[in-house]
Order: structure tokens, then sequence, then C-alpha cells
């Protein structure tokens, strides 16, 4: 559908005087602008000095989180493998131990694989994950010397809460202290 | 000046190409630095204190990268283009004065009659006068050049076969765009570059950089009586080097590279380094024609230790130079590139023109033997004259801009344009 003649305004090109035809005063107030900018204060990070402060939704490195007695979330349910676009995270299931089994736990991984370097980091999993036990934190500045390294298992994941929680840099979207519904015994 | 000695003018070839290689090396730095500023940036701190070392790694780098000549290319042209550009610009600088400076004397006229017993014969008055000169050191490679200023633009044209050397040889639409782009810039530049600045020599009568100077040191800097002429020269000195608003042959966003797009290596620096060394060049060029040279306000007179004085005369130019140069990169990170078309209506709708009328003045005041500062006004009147005629035509003399016009009501549906 054309557009209606009522909807249209027209809009007029600025008129050049004849300072502005000049061109040398609009040029010196170019070189104004700029040089203004030549001393004014620097926004660089000096980054390998000066870490920057990332946001604290900023998806980074994983982390498997721990609930209150220390035992790892998840319950393998597979949701978050069954998420991930990138197939990158591997989970073998086991039996919860006994102990474990009075809290309604039922399940929980054996082995707990991420492969670092096949994530592409978009949160899929942590979405899927039903008992906010798999998190992106912050961490950006993830090396390793060779592929291998960069495959993470369930003690690295584990140490990767750790360290996060004890800098106090929780990712925003944590629940930890607290499981999800679905681990949570079902009402009677 | 002494008589001609090979050592010592080996000596000043080193220290001057030296000297000018440095600068241009710093420059590359100064060029980062103050973009950097510019743009709220620190800019290049790792190597060497505030990144001072910066060029070095740079130059090591240069030197240590691969050398890569494509199989498609034309080999001869391919590896004889940097040397062109490079050598072009060096030779140029031969002629350009970095230092104190003393004009040859003019020749002595030999009067028709013989002088009487106690004045000095012809003879006796050019051993004098030569003697003087021999005197006095000179910090050009080719002091006494009659013809300096033009072989300078003889040498600054040929600078544009390298470029099109290097655009024809790479057989890659990139360089052979750039090249040609090049050409037809510099070829239009030329024009105004040189027209400029026959004012000036009109005015001093005589081709000599040393001759301009001195005749600026007495009579005041040109900057004061062709300001004009100074910013048309200006412009057109940054667009044969090529530098922003310019930059048309390496436009990066629309040609990749440019002419040196297939070029890797010290080749590449070659490249890179030409035009660094035409901006010295043009920077010590205008220093020497418009803005006194080596004068500085009476400063240099003040200083009556002759060695001490070379070296407040060398610093004054040198200084004006690199002035100039840091003002070319101030302009290079604050004016946006041209299109094609607004380059070349610059060159030959407005600068052209401009310098033709300034010729024009700079000879009627010649001729009827009005006071210089007339040129002033006449330069100022140009300038204003020429934004008033950009003002009556909307910006452009030969094309003017089409007004808007309204659609006229009760057209159909769909239809936006009704023929004018």
């Amino acid at each position: 559908m054309p557009i209606a003649e009522s909807e249209v305004s027209w809009v007029e090109e600025a008129k050049l005087g004849l300072w502005e035809q000049l061109y040398i005063p609009a040029l010196i107030d170019g070189l104004k602008t700029t040089l203004g900018h030549m001393v004014k204060p620097k926004i660089t990070e000096q980054y390998p000095e000066q870490e920057p402060k990332m946001p604290p939704n900023y998806r980074g490195v994983h982390r498997l989180n721990r609930d209150e007695a220390g035992r790892v979330k998840c319950v393998a349910c597979y949701m978050c493998a069954t998420a991930c676009p990138a197939h990158c995270i591997d989970i073998v299931a086991a039996p919860a131990p006994t102990e474990w089994q009075k809290d309604g736990r039922e399940k929980y991984p054996e082995t707990f694989v991420i492969d670092e370097l096949r994530c592409i980091y978009c949160g899929m999993c942590e979405e899927a994950c039903p008992v906010d036990a798999i998190e992106l934190t912050t961490l950006y500045d993830l090396t390793g010397l060779s592929r291998e390294q960069m495959v993470f298992d369930k003690e690295k994941l584990l140490s990767v809460f750790d360290t996060t929680t004890k800098a106090g840099t929780d990712p925003v979207r944590t629940q930890s202290g607290r499981l999800g519904p679905a681990s949570e015994a079902p009402p009677t | 000046m002494p008589p001609f000695d090979p050592y010592y003018l080996a000596i000043v070839i080193v220290a001057l190409v030296g000297g000018v290689m440095g600068v241009c090396a710093y420059l590359t730095l100064g060029e980062r630095k103050i973009s950097a500023w510019m743009q709220d940036r620190i800019g290049p701190n790792r190597a060497g204190p505030g990144g001072l070392l910066q060029p070095l790694a740079d130059g090591g780098k240069f030197f240590l990268k691969e050398e890569v000549i494509p199989d498609h290319v034309d080999k001869v042209f391919y590896l004889l283009a940097p040397a062109v550009a490079v050598g072009t610009a060096l030779l140029a600088l031969a002629v350009v004065p970095f230092g104190a400076t003393t004009p040859a004397p003019d020749p002595v006229p030999v009067p028709a009659v013989t002088p009487m017993a106690g004045e000095p014969s012809p003879v006796q008055t050019f051993e004098q006068q030569q003697a003087d000169y021999q005197s006095h050191f000179n910090f050009v490679l080719a002091p006494g050049l009659d013809i300096g200023v033009l072989y300078i633009f003889a040498l600054g044209s040929l600078a544009v076969y390298g470029v099109i050397l290097a655009g024809w040889s790479a057989n890659n639409k990139y360089s052979l765009l750039g090249s040609l782009r090049s050409s037809a810039q510099i070829v239009s530049y030329e024009i105004p570059l040189g027209m400029s600045v026959l004012g000036v020599f009109l005015v001093v009568g005589s081709l000599n950089p040393e001759k301009i100077i001195a005749w600026q040191t007495s009579h005041g800097w040109f900057v004061l009586y062709m300001p004009l002429a100074l910013l048309l020269f200006m412009v057109s000195n940054y667009a044969e080097s090529s530098r922003l608003p310019f930059d048309l042959p390496e436009a990066e966003q629309e040609l990749v590279g440019g002419y040196h797009t297939e070029y890797s290596s010290l080749k590449l620096g070659l490249m890179l380094l030409a035009e660094y060394i035409h901006l010295v060049t043009g920077s010590f060029l205008l220093s020497a024609l418009f803005l006194g040279g080596w004068s500085f306000f009476g400063l240099e007179s003040l200083i009556k230790n002759p060695i001490l004085g070379a070296v407040v005369k060398l610093l004054v130019l040198s200084g004006k130079m690199l002035g100039l140069c840091i003002f070319a990169q101030f302009v290079r990170w604050t004016i946006p590139r041209f299109r094609f078309d607004q380059l070349m209506n610059i060159a030959w709708k407005v600068m052209i023109p401009l310098a033709l009328l300034n010729l024009i003045a700079v000879m009627f005041v010649k001729q009827f033997g009005f006071w210089l500062i007339a040129l002033t006004g006449a330069n100022i009147l140009l300038f204003l004259g020429a934004g008033y005629m950009g003002v009556l035509t909307r910006g452009s003399v030969s094309n003017p801009k089409r007004p808007v016009t309204k659609l006229p009501p009760g057209l159909p549906a769909g239809v936006t344009y009704a023929g004018r």
C-alpha cells in the first residue's frame, strides 16, 4: 500500500550561507572538536594490568553449582546436553548415593564433561537446567596449552564454582543455596 | 660553502637521508598517537617508554616478514615500483633547504668602460663575492640550483610512476583502480600545486629556494602576502602525498589496500615510506616558500656565533616542517575522505581558477608597482568571492543542486515522480 500524502513530511536540506561555504571555518570547527578530545581523559583499559569489570550477567566459563551440603546440585537429567546447540556437554548418570536419596535425589552425574572449545557460550544450558545447577560465570580469560586441557570435567567445573563464590563474583542469574523445584520432594 | 668535497657531501647526504627517514619513522608513531588521543585512547605504549621504540619494532617487522611475490604479477614492474616510488621521493630532497642557507651571488655586470683605478674590477668583485659565499655553510645538498623548485615538482610528478607501476603490474583490480585514481588525482593536483607558487616566483624573480628565503627575510613571509596561495599549496600538497582527506588511492573501505594491495614485507614499507617522504619534502618546501624558511621573527639574527646560528636556523626550519607535518596529521584525523567527483571538482573548478586569479593579481601588482600588501587584500577577496559563488549556486557552479519540489496533489496512488 502506498504511503498517503498526508503521512509524508518534506524535509528541506539546510541552506549553507557564506560562512559555511567558505569551508575553512567549518574545518576549524572540526579541528576544535578533535583537538579538544586530545586533552580529555582517556578511556583505554590497560588490559593485563588493569582487568575489566565484567557485567554480572556475562556469559563466560561454566560452573557446576553445589547445594548447601556441598554436593553437586546436578540431577543428571540431560536437559542441558539436549539443549546444547554445540553438543559440547557429555554426562554419564549414575544412581545417587543412598544418603543423598533421603533428600529425594535419585540420580547424580558420575562424570560431567564440557568441551570449552566447542562451546559457543549461548547460555542455553543454564536456561534449560531445572535445578540451576549449571551456570555461566564472568570468567572470560580462558586459556590452555592443549585441547585436552580445555575439556573441563566435573571437578574442574565444581572448582570454578568454589573460586567464583569465594571471590563474590556469582552471576546475577544465580539462585545458589536453594534447589530448584524439580529437585524438591513432591508435595504430599 | 666550501668547494666540492666528496667526503663532506657524503656526510651531508647520510645526515639528510638518515634524518628524514628518522622523521618518517616517528611520523608513523605520531600518526598512531594523535589518532589515539583524538579518539580518547592511549595509543601504542608497550615498546619502550611511551611507545617510543614502536617505529623500530615496526621497521624490524617489515624486514623480517615473509616476502610474498604473487604468481600473477608482472615481476619486473612489480619489483621496480617501490624502488621508483622511494627513489623519486628521496631525489626530490636534494634541493630542499633544511637549515641555514645563503643565496648564491648574482652575476657581476661588466661595465662598458674600464673602472677607474680606485674601484675594484668586475673580476675582483666576483672573486670577493664568491669568497664571501663560500665562507657560509649551506644546508642544501645541491645549493645554488636555479631551477630548484621546478626540479622538486618534476620529481614529484615522476612519483606517480611508482604508483602506476605498482597498480598495473599487480594484476589485481583493487590495485589497478587505486593506481588509476591516484594518477588522475596527482595529475590534477599538480596544476594548482604549481600555479599557486608561480606568484611567489614572480615576486622574487627566482626559482631557487635559497633566494626565496633570503627575499622573505628582508620583505616578510609570503604567508602575509598570499594566504590563499599558501592554502592552495597546502591542500594540493596533501593531495599529492595522498593523505586524508585525499587518500582515495588507498581507501581501505573500497579498495582493500589500493595500489599496494599485493605488496608485503619491506616493499610495502617502502611504499608507505615514500608517502611520508613526500609529506616531509612538501612541508620543507611549504616552510621555505611561504613561512620564511629558517627566519623566525629576527630571532636568528640575534645570535652572532656562526655555528650556534646555523644550529638555531636548522632547528627553526625543522620545527616549522615538523609543525606542518603534525598539522597534516590533525587534519587527517579530523576531515573525512572526499568522494572522487568532489575531489576532481575541488581541483578543477575551485583550486585551479583561484590559483589563476591569484597569479593574475600578482601580475597586476608587479606591473603597476602596487604595494605588496594589496596582494593580501586580493587574496582575501578571492577567497570570499569563491565562497559567495558557492552560496549563489548552492555548492557547485557547473552542476547546481536541484531544488526540492513538492509533488502536485491529486496524483494516483503510488506515483512518486511526475516530471518537471
